[in-house]
């Protein structure tokens, strides 16, 4: 059950170019961190980030533990046709989370 | 007199008289927010709704309102409806006297009262993410209202007992919160500016801990800096802290949810 | 050694591993090194050289928390199929490992700029690596001082 917070402007004209903004609720952990008796914790990160566009690759990030807690990225694509915009982060032990916005481009 | 004698008692009485100016309160109009002593890019942090990572919790604490719990299946929502219109300056007067209970309690203990007397459900744990998303919530719904907690005669004597651990020296390092917040604050410990510590952002998430943490853990780190024995979540010594906290920040804007380093 | 002294050595070396048990969370486990570093863009860029310029990587010089440090870094490109960036790499010399992160874009982005936050484990250099879609690669580094909190939390 992630939790994210993910930010595209409702409508745009075509052409333009628009900012979106991703926040997800996960604390990457490194698998540096040790306990207090000395053991490791294992490493538990998102390791994929992918935006679509109406089912379109516009933007992907590799992530490593250095990113960090609760991921956050800003970046732009072009305002191309009306539809939606899917978020997808996958990562260590099977985490998978989407979020949907729509957009109305005329 | 003549000598060494007067020069002496001058040095002595300006050391005394620097050392009235330094104890004490400060003054109302000079406060100021932790936020005001942070960096520019974490100050950006807090200040966008979507960038912010504490408001993740207070959108699952929406959540979480609207969601039945406990034997009576009841949602807080069934009895307080839209949180964002009824929980407008709750916050900002907590901690508040339980007449129940007879002692002031935090926002996190009346959210676990109202779950076990109106939900019939166990209390959620201190530092929980249940909890703390809940308290960010309520807490939320206070932003940029001035913090404004009752002091009669029922809590007057909490609030004294928060007034005296906040100026009496303790742990094995042997300081007073108020030497470095009242008497240093500005100043660098360590690299990091020493803030006034007004309870203004909590719930806050503070970088160090890469997630939302309450004012009673932000009190217990500190307890653990001085190398004092931290009181256990809920005990009344932190409640009566928190109250003093909030006391001598009160007037002054919550700005839930705050991020602080 | 008679018994008394070894009862002795052994109850200082009990008590001082009884001290290391209770002790604080490892704050500096292993650390990569510039070469390590080196070889991570290595991996990336291939026998291809790298010139430095064109990207622009932007973080405060100081940071208050070396758990969430800001970072946008951006490369001026037109963005159209016949000229724009593919990727944007991230590297750090002193963190546990090298890489931070690889950004992919495409003429669809728009602008090559993105913004986010990193970990950086302790005072040191950020370098990112633009690659461009004509094959070239270019750099830019920035350092960052790194400041950990005053009173660490012991549970």
């Amino acid at each position: 059950m992630a939790n994210a917070l993910v930010n595209v402007p409702a409508r745009a004209r075509r052409g333009e170019i628009i900012e979106i903004k991703t926040l997800i609720s996960h604390p990457m952990e490194t698998g540096y961190r040790r306990t207090q008796l000395g053991a490791r914790v294992p490493r538990d990160i998102i390791r994929l980030f992918v935006c679509t566009y109406n089912g379109t690759e516009v933007f992907r990030a590799e992530l490593h533990p250095a990113i960090a807690a609760n991921p956050f990225f800003v970046f732009s694509t072009v305002a191309t046709e009306s539809g939606s915009l899917a978020f997808q982060w996958t990562g260590d032990n099977g985490f998978s989370a989407t979020e949907t916005a729509p957009i109305t481009v005329e | 007199m003549s000598g060494r004698a007067p020069r002496l008692l001058t040095a002595l009485s300006v050391i005394v008289l620097a050392g009235a100016t330094y104890a004490g309160e400060i003054p109302l109009a000079e406060r100021r927010s932790g936020y005001d002593f942070m960096s520019r890019e974490t100050r950006a942090m807090q200040d966008d709704d979507t960038a912010n990572p504490g408001m993740l919790g207070v959108l699952e604490g929406g959540a979480l309102w609207a969601r039945k719990a406990g034997a009576a299946g009841r949602a807080c929502a069934d009895c307080h409806g839209d949180g964002r219109a009824s929980m407008k300056g709750v916050a900002a007067r907590y901690p508040a006297f339980d007449a129940a209970l007879k002692r002031p309690v935090n926002l996190e203990q009346r959210i676990n009262v109202c779950r076990a007397d109106r939900q019939q459900a166990p209390p959620l744990a201190y530092e929980s993410r249940e909890l703390l998303a809940l308290t960010a919530f309520v807490a939320r719904q206070s932003r940029g209202l001035p913090i404004d907690v009752a002091v009669d005669a029922r809590t007057q004597p909490f609030l004294d007992n928060g007034r005296a651990a906040f100026y009496r020296r303790q742990g094995q390092l042997n300081l007073a919160c108020s030497q470095c917040h009242d008497d240093h604050w500005g100043r660098k410990l360590a690299g990091n500016t020493i803030p006034q510590a007004h309870p203004t952002g909590y719930p806050v998430y503070r970088l160090e801990w890469q997630s939302l943490g309450s004012l009673e853990r932000r009190l217990r780190n500190c307890l653990v800096g001085i190398r004092a024995e931290p009181y256990e979540y809920g005990a009344p010594e932190l409640v009566e802290l928190e109250l003093f906290l909030m006391w001598r920040a009160r007037g002054m804007a919550i700005e839930t949810a705050g991020v602080r380093p | 050694m008679d018994d008394h002294e070894t009862s002795r050595r052994t109850f200082l070396q009990a008590a001082a591993a009884g001290l290391g048990l209770g002790a604080v969370i490892t704050v500096a486990p292993a650390q990569a090194t510039p070469k390590e570093m080196e070889d991570a863009v290595r991996k990336v860029v291939g026998q291809a050289s790298v010139s430095k310029g064109r990207v622009k990587l932007e973080l405060p010089p100081l940071s208050e928390n070396g758990n969430t440090v800001p970072l946008t870094v951006s490369v001026e490109s037109p963005m159209t199929p016949a000229d724009h960036v593919r990727a944007i790499h991230v590297f750090t010399e002193l963190n546990p490992q090298p890489d931070v992160v690889s950004f992919r874009f495409g003429p669809r982005a728009g602008h090559a700029r993105v913004s986010t936050r990193i970990r950086l484990a302790n005072t040191q250099t950020v370098t990112a690596i633009g690659e461009l879609s004509d094959g070239s690669f270019w750099s830019a580094s920035a350092a960052v001082v790194v400041t950990l909190a005053a009173c660490l939390e012991d549970a």
